[in-house]
């Protein structure tokens, strides 16, 4: 089970939803993957497409303008 | 890297599916298309876009980005203006759109008609993104099985 980062800080819509879905296209089941980035409605749209895409979301952290959002594939 | 998505198709019914028209070849509403359809991809959905008239004209090699801006256009400094904002937003070009578009499962297709009346053959288009060539009976059959539709 691997463990892949994902940076889409500074990047703006609809780019951080997309670059999530790719990493999820390409992780093997059990994996996890940490997505870091800035923009603000990402936040919560990140994990609406997670559950969308009936997997889960194992936590939300944030700290000043940066969020990060960990993903089990 | 293999693809290991094929069981990550989300619901699968038939609503899954979003199918735009895309009649207009304006630079602001090719963003607009391409970002709902990049958007409803990335969460789960199948998208087929339909290039039709002024928006299949910028399907033909290197127009992608050459369209005229909806409104404020004016003989191209708005257009200028705009684009030096949305560089600054870091927004990304419609060419990073249309690749992450096709990257993601997405299909284009072209209508022939329009082809025809533009005199425009399949090698002056971007093959490379261009699914299938086809009529208003495969926009109808994408069409009817899209819980969203839209025409742009």
């Amino acid at each position: 089970m691997a463990e892949i980062k994902l940076d889409v800080r500074g990047e703006t819509c609809p780019v951080p939803l997309v670059e999530v879905r790719k990493a999820l296209r390409k992780a093997a089941p059990g994996d996890v993957i940490e997505v870091v980035g800035t923009h603000p409605s990402s936040k919560k749209e990140i994990p609406m497409a997670v559950k969308a895409l009936k997997l889960e979301i194992l936590g939300v952290e944030e700290e000043a303008d940066t969020w990060k959002i960990r993903i089990q594939r | 890297m293999e693809d290991t998505d094929t069981a990550l198709t989300l619901e699968g019914g038939p609503g899954d599916k979003a199918t735009i028209v895309v009649q207009s070849g304006d630079f602001d509403k090719l963003y607009s298309a391409l970002i709902i359809s990049n958007g409803a991809l990335a969460m789960g959905m199948d998208v087929s876009l339909y290039f039709t008239f002024w928006g299949l004209m910028r399907l033909r090699k290197g127009a992608l980005e050459s369209g005229p801006l909806s409104k404020m256009h004016m003989f191209g400094l708005g257009k200028w203006m705009v684009k030096r904002r949305m560089r600054k937003a870091k927004v990304v070009s419609l060419e990073r759109l249309a690749q992450d578009f096709k990257a993601l499962g997405g299909k284009i297709f072209a209508c022939d008609m329009t082809m025809d009346i533009m005199g425009i053959k399949p090698e002056d288009l971007r093959q490379d993104l261009i699914e299938e060539y086809c009529a208003v009976g495969t926009y109808i059959e994408e069409a009817r099985h899209s819980i969203i539709t839209l025409f742009i």
